[in-house]
């Protein structure tokens, strides 16, 4: 029986230098769940993301994924386990053509069933809208189209939670309204957490947010909740 | 046609190519190729892992050191014959760079020359050190009669010729098939963006060892195939310049290709042949390409005309 919890941490710390970046994050998600951190610049979110992925080693604390304690293990055995993480700083391969960027993705999982690589690769590239590129170098797409490709690449393990660090950064609002579409589609598939600073988006995809500032949480609620919170406002929203 | 059956045909071709080689060319060409072809398994297995993995690994003298003196002792003190002594050969490379592997890979980018030029420096002094078994830099030979392999004598040019085609092929397709692989697509993918590689899952440090491992294999094989070729090992061939060879090979034919390295080997030693041990030409040639075709004559040929070419 899978946990009802897919993500939970205790007391989760990361010091740098002697300033805590994160400090005591104790955090549940539901699986299911459409879940968005926000928080100012340098509030901890892709710390804290980085802890759960596994690519920041911790200072203290712990973190489940999926009932079991994944603390130690490296980032490509949490990864393994059905994590997929989208860098804030788009990263994909950029000398290496669309589809072999998803392929890679894939292979992971699929191994050596070309077929079964090639199905799923063709399947992914539709369902985001990169048929077309499939052949281009990943490099040469634009920066709009390289987003997408990250999020094809997580989506292409099928994972059991999607971490997406600021996806819409940069992208134009055609962009943005196609990505909160495809958030949407994965409710019910897979288990989100989205870092973002989109109000919109935040407010319109997600099912409840965590607010964190100054590596602590701050608050923690539905949309409704948060917009009406007065830590909040003064916190970030731009005051009372 | 799939650009698959095209690779499988352009290296069964090259195979062929080189078979005619030997009944067209004069002898001292076909010489030559039989020693260029043992020294375009070293430039494969370094391509391995400089060319495909994105690993630039100073001290691969040490691997080619390692078949070289691994088959050359078990054979001159061993008294074993040409068989096992390429054994021999295979897995003290292998156990050699399986250490160095291990302890290198802690390191990166220049750390991980710097490790690599000094395991293979203290490679070479070891050599030195234990001049009464090895003779030093003046090195030992392999008497001819115990040069042979299932009862052909891998001395007579004709033989020695075909023996070297051989492995090399093998070399050539095990490649052409191991960057095929899901292992070796992960291998170029390390080389291009070894975060996003990680964080896709894969285990980036025991595919970087493995590629170590079989990279330095492969150079092993070339070390003992060369010794029991021609029938000797000197210290020499463990020292720095051989670390440089196969880099320039590489760089020269074009990294991360599966033929660049028989090109690059090819023409760099028909380039200090012309021009007769000359140097400043070498050089000067050397420095043009590396200005107008800075990803090696094969990977230029590859953006310019034929994009498919593995």
């Amino acid at each position: 029986m899978a946990a009802v919890n897919i993500l939970e941490t205790k007391g989760l710390t990361k010091t740098y230098g002697g300033l805590d970046a994160n400090y005591n994050v104790d955090f549940t998600l539901k699986r299911g769940e459409i879940h968005a951190l926000i928080g100012p610049n340098g509030a901890g979110k892709s710390t804290f993301v980085g802890m759960i992925s596994g690519r920041i080693p911790a200072t203290r604390g712990k973190v489940w994924f999926d009932g079991a304690d994944v603390t130690r293990l490296p980032a490509h055995k949490r990864i393994s386990l059905g994590i997929a993480y989208t860098f804030q700083i788009t990263s994909v391969f950029g000398k290496l053509p669309v589809r072999e960027n998803v392929a890679l993705a894939v292979r992971r999982i699929r191994g050596r069933d070309r077929q079964a690589v090639r199905a799923k690769v063709d399947g992914v590239l539709e369902r985001v809208g990169l048929t077309e590129q499939a052949d281009q170098l990943a490099g040469d797409l634009s920066y709009g189209h390289q987003r997408v490709l990250e999020i094809a690449m997580g989506l292409a393990q099928n994972p059991e939670l999607f971490i997406l660090d600021e996806p819409t950064q940069g992208l134009a609002l055609p962009e943005v309204e196609a990505f909160m579409q495809l958030v949407k589609d994965l409710r019910g598939e897979t288990t989100i957490l989205l870092i973002e600073h989109n109000m919109n988006v935040v407010m319109e995809v997600s099912d409840s947010l965590t607010v964190l500032n100054n590596g602590e949480v701050l608050a923690r609620g539905t949309p409704g909740e948060i917009r009406a919170n007065a830590d909040v406002q003064a916190a970030y929203l731009g005051g009372a | 046609m799939s650009d698959i059956s095209r690779i499988h045909i352009l290296h069964a071709a090259m195979v062929v190519a080189l078979v005619i080689c030997w009944f067209v060319l004069p002898v001292y060409h076909a010489g030559n190729l039989a020693r260029i072809m043992v020294f375009a398994i070293y430039a494969m297995g370094y391509n391995l892992l400089f060319g495909y993995t994105g690993l630039l690994s100073l001290g691969h003298a040490l691997f080619f050191g390692a078949g070289m003196y691994g088959l050359g002792l078990a054979m001159h003190l061993g008294g074993v014959s040409a068989g096992p002594g390429i054994l021999a050969g295979l897995i003290t490379a292998l156990v050699v760079s399986g250490v160095v592997g291990f302890l290198a890979l802690r390191t990166s980018g220049v750390a991980f020359m710097i490790v690599t030029l000094m395991f293979a420096q203290a490679g070479y002094l070891t050599v030195l050190l234990f001049g009464t078994y090895t003779r030093g830099d003046e090195g030992f030979v392999l008497p001819q009669a115990t040069r042979a392999l299932m009862g052909i004598d891998l001395s007579d040019a004709q033989n020695r010729y075909f023996a070297a085609l051989i492995l090399f092929a093998i070399v050539l397709f095990f490649i052409g098939w191991l960057v095929r692989t899901p292992f070796g697509r992960c291998l170029v993918a390390i080389r291009e963006n070894e975060e996003r590689a990680r964080m896709l899952g894969y285990d980036i440090t025991r595919h970087k060892l493995i590629a170590v491992i079989l990279s330095g294999t492969i150079s092993g094989l070339s070390g003992a195939a060369y010794c029991l070729l021609f029938g000797s090992a000197q210290a020499a061939f463990a020292a720095v310049p051989y670390s440089i060879f196969p880099l320039l090979y590489v760089l020269l034919g074009g990294m991360g290709t599966t033929i660049g390295p028989f090109v690059g080997t090819l023409f760099m030693f028909y380039l200090i042949d012309w021009s007769g041990g000359n140097m400043m030409v070498a050089g000067v040639v050397l420095v043009a390409l590396a200005l107008f075709a800075p990803t090696g004559i094969l990977g230029e040929i590859r953006r310019r005309f034929i994009p498919w070419l593995p």
